[in-house]
């Protein structure tokens, strides 16, 4: 019996395979786009991890010396011998241009446990310190190899770019013997110990991070990543809603004739579930390995991404990671369970004796009506309580997603007013015909549509967002690439000799003098400006006080910029510790977009007092004629070709940089409107072959096939233009909050909002035409209808 | 005693955070390296210079257990030792040295047993040996004074520490052959001599606040370049000091075909010394006490038939599990029967 029901079950699909290609399609698209999210994000985590777990940050408790300077080793004895229990770490950038490595040497006799490499077991104490090998994983070895004679031991844990060795090679490779960066403080200590302060008060004691500093800093970056990604899934899921929902529809008269043949309900069920189960798993499978090709395409970019913008190191090659694969598979059956509930439900209850006749599976009801009408109205309303009361990243998420899912439960009431209005105001039969028909399959139509709405929303939004960006960048970088050239000169020798020869062929010689330091208990840099002309004029600034260039110039006033100033909750007129003994009032926050961490300019003088030991070797020069002054400076001065670079070059390189970051978000919203323009596909085709018994009626009253055809593309017409104006505010909203909210909260700047209403209109027009695309095929097909279905309408008693 | 050569090379092997199989570490121990100084018979100490270091030998030791009694009466333990392994036969002043040092701390109530330990790599300060004035140190741990007769010794962990003057009351003793240990038939050996004749006093910081105590303390100096034999699985080492003042030191080497091979030494109250060849010393388990997972003796049976000693051995704390790099069991005994004292008994092998 189980074996006839089956295939009783199955010989739907038989009948149907674009049903069964929709399930397994729109199942596949949902799991591949979330999954595709997770394997990025998972990636991008495993990295920061083992960037935390190389360097020892997030575990330990480190001591710190006092900005740009290193830690004799004398230091380190002197707090063992105190009974400090510390461990060393020296590390620096070796290795060519363009494929510096970050090498990190320890002791691993005294770091604290579980610091360093473990490859496998295969290196021993004895062989780490005798033999002293690098370890790298494969894609950093490969840029190590030739420049070290040390043999490189591949280790995939350690974090990318990234190499560690003995502190003794380290120090020669580094050329810094005696030399650490920093300390490590292991967890326990004895007790008796005296206090830091006394033994080495040039050090600083930094908490453990608790987690990995990147790690936090780019989890606004992924949870944007894990929005999209959770969006597709729900777009993908609606797709395979409307096909369970349909499949089951169908299989009524099946289900009734096979319990009328004594199938027991409940084993019935136990086979549509596991059915749809193992529907399920395919889907998932082949979503998984989409999913794995869309992570693999996109890495590289998020990579490049995740390091323009936070400094984190992340890994571009994709590792197949069993947690990955299973929650894909877990996320798609889960997919279809929540998809298939009702659908399961309603088999369950039906009577045996009732109809088969598929029930209006596009009926309106009237509670339901009110309750989505009460709900939709109730978190539109908690939105706009979250923007105007709710503070951090998370409250920027949920007030994102209040505002869409809002939006998307009041789609189908405010199509279904649209469409009343305008039956209303239709003359003629045929046009109420068109109208009244409309409105009864809006709710067949509408979770296509509301896919529609989310998608081209998010497009929306998405697009204003980074065109707003890149206005904003752009006009920014024409603001801080002042300078006609940039010259980097090797030694301070060199680099004195250079200001000597320059100062008089130039308007202005801006040297860059910078030293990575802590403001406001978070790392920072601190920059010295000779503060001229080119400041003056150039440099806007978000927020100012009176004279502040004076002010800074004097030294008198430090200027922050907007990240440091958001995250360190400081302002115009707060103070801000500089240096030791050195507090200054904030006169200004510049705009600083597409740099990871906080800055703090002082005047040049006030620099070199408080970091004497920090010279510039590189500078900006200001000048009418850069070319003139480029060959003086390699001909008459001497200088290498590479060593000048001219703003044009640093602007595409900034602007290929921003181009990139952008990359994913552009990628994943192409996605996302092509899974929702599939749904709409599916389900105009569905409802194509459900509509014969509604059009049967038309076409004896004398309408012609051709004109029943043309109505139905004019309907998806009409459906997605109204969709496509209501998707228009919603998303300008949705770049609101990205641009006033989440990009705060994210990467500490606030943008101002630009309208481009040309781009809107061609997105308008995409989703126009995907719509008339997707109807027509169904729309042909009803057209072609052949008159013997139509006339069978009236002859079959269903 | 070589058999601590193998705690020592086997916590450097699994201490470090490279986790290492402690076999493919055994490869340190081969005769691969043949630079190595060997112990050769008829041994002429140079003092106060042999109390330091010796860097071209594989493997050294500054150890030191002390029985000691609080104001009331209550018995403590304490243990201070410090290792030396190379890698190579030399050092250098930087962090290129070969040269590893390594120490162990511990404090032993009836009750409790706190420990410690350090590690460090030679040549760059932070741990060594200097003969005269002589210090052995890790960190801020040390053991030193002007002479080898008279020292401060002083260590420190996360929950203790101790600080206690040693005064020797007697003239070192030697091991074996005139210092010149054989350590088994296939001929392994060790320069080794003690000094096991040092009054204690000092102060014991625990959990519970300050102890002033007075004891003994028996410090033993051993280094060579020879391994243990792979067949060997653990061993059982006692420090026994007699209340009539004679002293005995015995060791048990386990065998993995369940044979054991002794030796030891019987010290007289002035000093001489008699070396007790294989058999003539022996211990045997009578009672085991659960230590976490494991089953350690803790009772024993030591007889010398030679020096008509038949008593029994009992742990002061059965816990004394030293739950470290390596682990293993080191503590105060109490001796009763024939004979009665106090000592130090060490086991390996029972993790």
């Amino acid at each position: 019996m189980t074996t006839t029901g089956l295939s009783a079950l199955l010989s739907h699909w038989r009948r149907n395979p674009l049903q069964l290609f929709t399930l397994v399609a729109g199942l596949a698209l949902a799991t591949a786009l979330w999954s595709g999210v997770q394997a990025v994000n998972s990636e991008a985590r495993a990295s920061y991890d083992a960037a935390a777990a190389t360097l020892g940050e997030g575990q330990y408790d480190q001591l710190l010396p006092a900005a740009g300077e290193d830690i004799a080793q004398d230091t380190f004895i002197a707090l063992r011998r105190a009974g400090w229990l510390v461990g060393p770490v020296i590390e620096g950038q070796m290795g060519a241009a363009g494929a510096r490595v970050r090498l990190v040497g320890i002791d691993p006799l005294t770091s604290p446990g579980g610091l360093g490499p473990v490859a496998g077991g295969t290196i021993t104490l004895p062989d780490f310190l005798e033999k002293r090998p690098v370890f790298a994983n494969a894609a950093t070895a490969a840029k190590l190899e030739g420049f070290i004679d040390a043999p490189i031991v591949i280790e995939p844990s350690i974090a990318p770019d990234t190499a560690m060795t003995d502190v003794f090679l380290a120090q020669q490779l580094l050329d810094a013997q005696g030399r650490f960066s920093r300390l490590i403080v292991a967890t326990e200590q004895p007790v008796g110990r005296s206090p830091l302060a006394q033994i080495a008060p040039a050090l600083t004691r930094r908490a453990a991070q608790g987690g990995s500093d990147v790690g936090r800093l780019t989890d606004s970056f992924h949870l944007n990543l894990t929005a999209f990604g959770l969006l597709s899934f729900a777009v993908g899921i609606f797709i395979v809603h409307g096909a369970i929902g349909l499949a089951f529809e169908q299989r009524r008269s099946m289900v009734r004739t096979l319990r009328a043949l004594g199938m027991p309900l409940r084993r019935l069920i136990a086979l549509m579930a596991a059915e749809l189960l193992v529907i399920a798993l395919v889907g998932g499978v082949i979503g998984v390995c989409l999913g794995y090709i869309v992570a693999a395409t996109l890495l590289p970019d998020v990579a490049a991404t995740l390091k323009g913008l936070y400094g984190a190191q992340v890994s571009d090659t994709l590792q197949l990671r069993p947690a990955w694969w299973l929650s894909g598979l877990a996320i798609s059956v889960l997919g279809t369970a929540i998809a298939a509930t009702g659908a399961l439900a309603s088999v369950a209850r039906m009577p045996l004796l009732a109809s088969a006749r598929p029930r209006a599976w596009a009926t309106s009801r009237g509670f339901m009506r009110r309750f989505q009408m009460v709900t939709s109205i109730g978190l539109l309303v908690v939105a706009a309580l979250l923007a105007i009361f709710g503070e951090g990243l998370i409250m920027g998420f949920g007030l994102l997603a209040c505002l869409l899912i809002g939006a998307a439960l009041a789609l189908p009431l405010l199509l279904d007013g649209a469409l009343r209005a305008a039956s209303s105001l239709a003359q003629g039969v045929t046009a109420q015909w068109f109208w009244a028909d409309t409105r009864q399959q809006l709710s067949g139509l509408s979770l296509a549509l509301t896919a529609l709405l989310l998608a081209m929303a998010a497009n929306v939004g998405v697009s204003t967002m980074v065109s707003s960006f890149r206005l904003t960048f752009t006009g920014f970088l024409d603001q801080r690439l002042a300078s006609e050239l940039y010259v980097s000169t090797e030694s301070l020798e060199q680099a004195k000799a250079f200001e000597t020869f320059a100062a008089p062929r130039t308007s202005e010689v801006l040297p860059l003098l910078s030293v990575e330091t802590e403001l406001a208990g978070r790392s920072a840099e601190l920059y010295g400006a000779r503060i001229g002309a080119t400041y003056r004029e150039n440099w806007s600034l978000l927020a100012s006080s009176a004279q502040v260039w004076d002010l800074v110039a004097d030294g008198k006033a430090v200027l922050v910029n907007e990240q440091l100033a958001r995250r360190a909750d400081l302002w115009v007129g707060d103070d801000l510790v500089v240096g030791p003994q050195t507090t200054l009032p904030i006169a200004g926050v510049f705009g600083d977009y597409g740099n990871p961490i906080g800055q703090a300019i002082v005047s040049e003088p006030l620099f070199a007092t408080l970091h004497p030991q920090i010279r510039a070797t590189r500078f900006g020069l200001r000048t009418d004629d850069p070319s003139t002054l480029r060959a003086a400076l390699i001909d008459d001065f001497g200088l290498q070709g590479q060593s000048i670079t001219d703003q044009a070059q640093i602007k595409a390189f900034s602007l290929g940089v921003f181009e990139r970051t952008f990359t994913v978000t552009a990628a994943l919203n192409v996605l996302t409107l092509t899974v929702a323009g599939f749904a709409i596909f599916m389900s105009l085709l569905t409802l194509a072959g459900m509509r014969v018994p509604q059009l049967a009626p038309a076409w004896a009253l004398g309408m012609t096939r051709r004109r029943l055809g043309q109505l139905e593309l004019a309907r998806a017409v009409v459906l997605a233009a109204l969709t496509a104006g209501l998707a228009l505010p919603l998303g300008l909203a949705l770049a609101w909050v990205l641009l006033a909210v989440v990009n705060v909260e994210a990467f500490g700047w606030r943008l101002p909002m630009y309208i481009f209403p040309r781009d809107y209109a061609v997105l308008g027009l995409f989703a126009l035409c995907s719509a008339v695309l997707a109807a027509a095929w169904p729309a042909r097909k009803l057209s072609r209808t052949p008159p013997a279905d139509l006339l069978k309408v009236f002859a079959n008693e269903r | 005693m070589s058999v601590r050569a193998f705690i020592l090379t086997a916590l450097l092997a699994c201490t470090a955070p490279l986790s290492v199989a402690a076999q493919g570490f055994g490869d340190l121990g081969s005769a691969a390296d043949e630079s190595f100084a060997v112990p050769a018979p008829d041994p002429v100490f140079d003092f106060p210079a042999d109390h330091g270091p010796h860097p071209d030998y594989r493997i050294e030791w500054w150890y030191l257990t002390a029985n000691m009694t609080g104001p009331d009466g209550t018995a403590y333990g304490l243990q201070w030792t410090l290792f030396r392994s190379a890698l190579a036969p030399f050092e250098t002043q930087g962090w290129d040295s070969p040269q590893i040092w390594f120490a162990n701390a511990a404090v032993t109530t009836p009750t409790a047993h706190y420990t410690s330990e350090r590690f460090a790599r030679g040549g760059t300060g932070q741990a060594g040996v200097t003969a005269a004035p002589f210090e052995a140190w890790i960190d801020e741990w040390h053991m030193r004074g002007p002479t080898f007769e008279t020292m401060q010794l002083r260590a420190a962990g996360p929950q203790f520490s101790y600080d206690v003057t040693l005064d020797a009351q007697g003239p070192l003793v030697f091991h074996g052959d005139g210092g010149f240990s054989v350590k088994s038939e296939q001929g392994q050996a060790s320069y080794y001599y003690s000094q096991p004749f040092f009054d204690l006093n000092g102060t014991l910081t625990l959990p519970s606040g300050d102890v002033e105590v007075t004891g003994t303390a028996w410090l033993d100096r051993e280094w060579s370049s020879q391994p243990l034999a792979s067949n060997q699985t653990g061993w059982d080492w006692f420090s026994i000091s007699f209340d009539a003042g004679e002293k005995l030191m015995g060791f048990r080497l386990r065998q993995a075909d369940g044979n054991y091979y002794t030796s030891g030494t019987w010290i007289m109250p002035d000093g001489q010394t008699t070396a007790l060849p294989n058999g003539s010393f022996d211990a045997e388990p009578l009672e085991t006490a659960n230590v976490g997972e494991r089953k350690v003796p803790v009772r024993w049976r030591v007889r010398v038939p030679d020096f008509d000693v038949d008593v029994t051995v009992a742990a002061t704390n059965p816990q004394a599990w030293m739950d470290m790099a390596v682990p293993y069991w080191e503590g105060p005994v109490m001796v009763s029967g024939n004979r009665s004292g106090i000592g130090y008994l060490e086991m390996t092998g029972y993790d």
